[in-house]
């Protein structure tokens, strides 16, 4: 017998879920969805987010969303500093299916056995007020630790889909994914904007990682099980669509959080694995693709 | 000529294994060069999907994890010995092999990578949650007695990886120089054209993932005599992934001495710098090393030694 009660607090605790796991997702979403820039290295740049987010909170006590947002700058510029070398040593030359994918392979490795050897496998957390506290609604209890990573998540998408949608270079981004001929007919230098949009998708790494440490302790080699993850969300989500993104974020949200509720947490990492293959084995084009 | 340096390898890989049984080295020597050649088993295992086809295998570790646990169920289960854990482990991690390339490589290649990374956490989380293997915190395994001919059970092991090595080697040069291999250099270099040339892409890249994943179960079914105490977390360890493309990287893709001699360097001097300096170091090392490599130098030391040896002619 399924208590009701648990199904709607797995539900709404899956919906939340879903919402941070957007924001993870998004720099995906841009760089494989609309660069084609296949980074599997993103997982570990949100690590990397949360440890920048961590040593500021503990040393300066500054709130950790803040943090996040002040360090978007420097994130971005590793974005395009990473761009740069993958265009010149990689895409330039037409290398990009093997030796930039490897390429990337070892940044991850790199930056995770860094994180290590700098802090260890010891988990890390921040604090805040917020973080212990949770709201109640009847039955279904939200902890802020939650509610506050998925309302800071839906501005994030929400920023980004205006900015793609209205701004002029938001537009130059979606037109090089599909006609960078065109644009640069049209007086655009595809490379630049290829840097921009990549340095935004690293950006929301540091964004999505202070969220990451808010909702859990953090650990150098967590990211490998957010790659499953976050490519899971961008197939399903139909590949550089902003909302589609986050429909999907929160679908595999749900999904894992019924599996935890009733199978096992141990079980919750299988899922977004198995809405991996199954997409690409069903509708290869996500949800929302055309 | 080509067959001549592989007779050559074979032969002087033999000799060197039969000369350090003889020389009654320390035993750490020994397991040392079981690790050694562990690597030049999986390298080579890799390179045939990655170097010959162009597809990037990032779940070495779940190929070769899953031929140990095939190995620690039969050896609990029924006491099987050697060769049955050899040819089990290859059969499993073959189907495994089989299986996600069926289900991904018909579309591009990347959906295959990420497949292949995303089934190292999930095997991983499922022999954490299997208690029939040990779970999380994992298993020991006893060796069976003292064989004849040989000093010590890492003796035997070595003298079996060392064979495990060469067969491996062999597999790769047949299909280097068999259709199959010249199917997946076309394959590696434009699929599109090969598949109007009526090369039958989807078989050979089937082929190739099925034998690359058996070649990686085989490398892992001696793991839990080696180790005796098997444990997810050193079974499935990133370290596997990360050196297997690695040593082919910085060796040279295209042939099967690349992978030889990146195993034989990069896993000798990881030998020596585990012993020396911290061990986490030295995979920083490993992971500078590779991006090195892929910028600087994408065609391994091969690649550079052709490059010297045109530069000399002209």
């Amino acid at each position: 017998m399924v208590s009701l009660d648990l199904l709607a607090n797995a539900v709404v605790a899956g919906i939340l879920l879903g919402g941070f796991y957007a924001a993870v997702s998004l720099g995906v979403s841009i760089a494989f969805g609309l660069l084609d820039v296949v980074n599997i290295a993103h997982p570990v740049f949100v690590i990397l987010g949360s440890y920048a987010v961590y040593v500021t909170n503990t040393a300066f006590g500054l709130d950790p969303i803040v943090a996040g947002i002040v360090f978007t700058p420097v994130f971005y510029g590793i974005g395009v500093v990473v761009y740069r070398i993958y265009y010149v040593s990689f895409e330039k030359k037409g290398q990009e299916s093997l030796r930039g994918l490897v390429f990337f392979f070892g940044v991850l490795f790199i930056v995770e056995v860094g994180l290590t050897l700098k802090y260890g496998v010891d988990y890390r957390l921040v604090e805040a007020q917020y973080i212990g506290e949770s709201l109640r609604f009847g039955p279904v209890g939200i902890a802020l630790r939650l509610l506050v990573p998925c309302v800071v998540a839906v501005l994030l998408t929400l920023v980004l889909y205006l900015y793609l949608a209205k701004t002029f270079v938001g537009r130059a981004i979606k037109a090089v994914s599909q006609d960078s001929l065109a644009l640069r007919l049209m007086g655009a230098d595809p490379v630049k904007v290829k840097d921009v949009a990549f340095g935004i998708a690293i950006a929301t790494a540091s964004l999505a990682g202070a969220l990451l440490i808010m909702i859990g302790p953090v650990e150098p080699s967590m990211n490998r099980e957010y790659i499953g993850r976050v490519f899971a969300v961008a197939v399903l989500g139909g590949m550089g669509s902003i909302g589609g993104t986050f429909l999907a974020a929160v679908i595999i949200g749900v999904a894992e959080s019924l599996t935890s509720t009733f199978f096992g947490p141990s079980w919750a990492v299988a899922v977004s694995f198995g809405v991996l293959l199954l997409a690409l084995a069903v509708r290869p084009a996500g949800l929302f693709g055309s | 000529m080509r067959g001549r340096t592989f007779g050559v390898v074979v032969i002087g890989m033999v000799l060197a294994g039969v000369l350090f049984t003889r020389l009654g080295a320390n035993q750490y020597y020994y397991f040392a060069a079981y690790v050694i050649l562990q690597y030049v088993v999986l390298a080579t295992a890799w390179n045939i999907l990655g170097g010959y086809t162009g597809y990037v295998n990032f779940g070495t570790a779940a190929f070769f994890a899953l031929g140990a646990y095939t190995s620690v169920v039969l050896i609990k289960g029924f006491a099987a010995p050697l060769p049955v854990l050899l040819a089990a482990g290859a059969a499993v991690a073959g189907l495994l092999g089989l299986g996600i390339g069926y289900l991904t490589l018909r579309l591009r290649g990347v959906f295959f990578s990420i497949a292949t990374l995303a089934l190292a956490v999930v095997l991983q989380t499922m022999v954490i949650n299997w208690d029939y293997v040990g779970g999380a915190r994992g298993i020991s395994v006893v060796r069976p007695g003292r064989l004849p001919f040989f000093g010590s059970y890492v003796e035997f092991l070595f003298a079996v990886m060392l064979l495990l090595a060469i067969f491996a080697i062999a597999v790769a040069w047949w299909i280097e120089t068999s259709r199959i291999g010249r199917g997946l250099a076309a394959i590696r270099d434009n699929e599109e054209a090969a598949e109007c040339m009526g090369v039958p892409t989807l078989r050979l890249k089937l082929i190739a993932t099925t034998v690359s994943g058996s070649l990686m179960g085989v490398a892992g079914a001696p793991f839990p005599y080696y180790v005796t105490f098997v444990e997810p977390s050193s079974a499935f360890n990133l370290d596997y992934a990360v050196n297997s493309l690695a040593m082919p990287m910085i060796g040279g893709t295209t042939t099967w001495v690349g992978p030889v001699i990146g195993a034989i360097l990069l896993g000798t001097t990881q030998q020596v710098a585990t012993v020396t300096i911290s061990s986490a170091l030295n995979l920083l090392i490993v992971g500078i090393i590779l991006v090195a490599f892929v910028i600087l130098a994408p065609d391994g030391i091969l690649g550079l030694v052709q490059r010297l040896k045109g530069g000399a002619r002209a």
